[in-house]
């Protein structure tokens, strides 16, 4: 078997660097409002456009049990407020909807 | 009267939050241990993909483009511009992370993946460097653990078990953004901006996998800035 270890580097590199840059750079900087605010809605539009995509690059066959999973997870978190809960009812659900459908 | 938190209190709160993470990062880590070794690519190089880069889809994506021969170099140009988004996650954490010394950055910094920040975001009054040290460690482990455990015996998993778990971390993103829905006017339509920004951006087929992310997310985010000026005063910082 060859190494991968070259690569295995250059894609470390390639993942950390933009993890690890902003943390270090803005970390004792002042922030304008405009960028604050920019800044702050970060993880909703984030998250928002992962679960968008999620649901559209699902394999056809998966799709259902993935809009099903993602929609009872947020409405039981939205309802109830606990995440774990709500996480282990959406894999549930999914689960037997893929069982279903085989 | 603020009550300060012992250490044990902060780790305990990391490790429920970190549940969600951990059940959801072994069976996806198990599914790429299986495929790299279907690969061939060594145990402990397989190993060494989730030690040192740390990132699901770049490492998924690496296995598609090792079989199809595609040079190392173009490998690694992909695996970053895939992972350009965490430039705008970190740079959003960055001003939530405070009160957490200096020297710890290039280790939490390590540990940010689109599910530990979604979780860190949306935790804001629990950030403390033992909270979040803890949060990234524990999903690390998972994700190490799982793809070594996958490598070795990853064929006993059944795949519909593997999908609906991995249908999970979808599900905890929900998890995490449905109750802020429930908080703010402002939240609700600015998902719903940034959703239909990502379906354009997705269908126009202008931009690679990574750009299209990074793309949405600046523009829905600037887009927030534009509409929701007046309101953000309102809210104190």
């Amino acid at each position: 078997m060859r190494t991968y270890i070259p690569l295995i580097i250059g894609m470390g590199l390639a993942t950390y660097l933009p993890r690890l840059i902003p943390l270090v750079a803005l970390s004792d900087r002042k922030i304008d409002d405009r960028v604050r605010e920019f800044l702050y809605y970060i993880p909703y539009t984030s998250l928002s456009i992962l679960i968008i995509r999620g649901i559209i690059t699902a394999d056809s066959n998966m799709k259902i049990a993935t809009i099903a999973g993602i929609a009872i997870a947020g409405i039981l978190s939205y309802k109830k407020g606990n995440l774990v809960l709500s996480v282990l009812s959406g894999i549930l659900l999914s689960f037997l909807i893929i069982n279903m459908s085989i | 009267m603020i009550v300060e938190k012992s250490i044990h209190y902060k780790v305990k709160q990391g490790i429920v939050v970190a549940l969600p993470i951990i059940i959801g990062y072994f069976p996806i880590a198990m599914a790429f241990g299986l495929m790299a070794k279907n690969t061939s690519i060594s145990f402990l190089d397989t190993s060494l993909f989730s030690m040192m880069v740390f990132a699901g889809a770049s490492q998924f994506m690496a296995l598609d483009l090792i079989g199809a021969g595609v040079t190392w170099a173009n490998i690694i140009l992909a695996t970053f511009l895939l992972n350009l988004r965490h430039l705008m996650m970190t740079a959003s954490l960055a001003v939530e992370f405070k009160s957490i010394p200096k020297k710890f950055l290039p280790l939490i910094g390590f540990g940010i993946t689109d599910e530990t920040f979604s979780v860190i975001s949306f935790n804001k009054d629990k950030i403390s460097t033992s909270f979040v040290l803890v949060l990234n460690f524990l999903s690390y482990s998972s994700w190490v653990i799982g793809t070594m455990v996958g490598y070795i015996v990853g064929e006993i998993i059944p795949a519909p078990l593997q999908t609906s778990l991995s249908i999970g971390l979808y599900a905890m993103f929900a998890a995490l953004l449905f109750p802020e829905i429930n908080k703010s006017k402002n939240i609700f339509f600015l998902s719903i901006i940034s959703a239909i920004v990502y379906i354009i951006l997705f269908y126009s087929n202008l931009f690679t996998s990574g750009w299209d992310i990074i793309l949405g997310i600046i523009i829905s985010s600037a887009l927030g800035v534009v509409f929701f000026i007046n309101s953000s005063k309102e809210r104190e910082k």
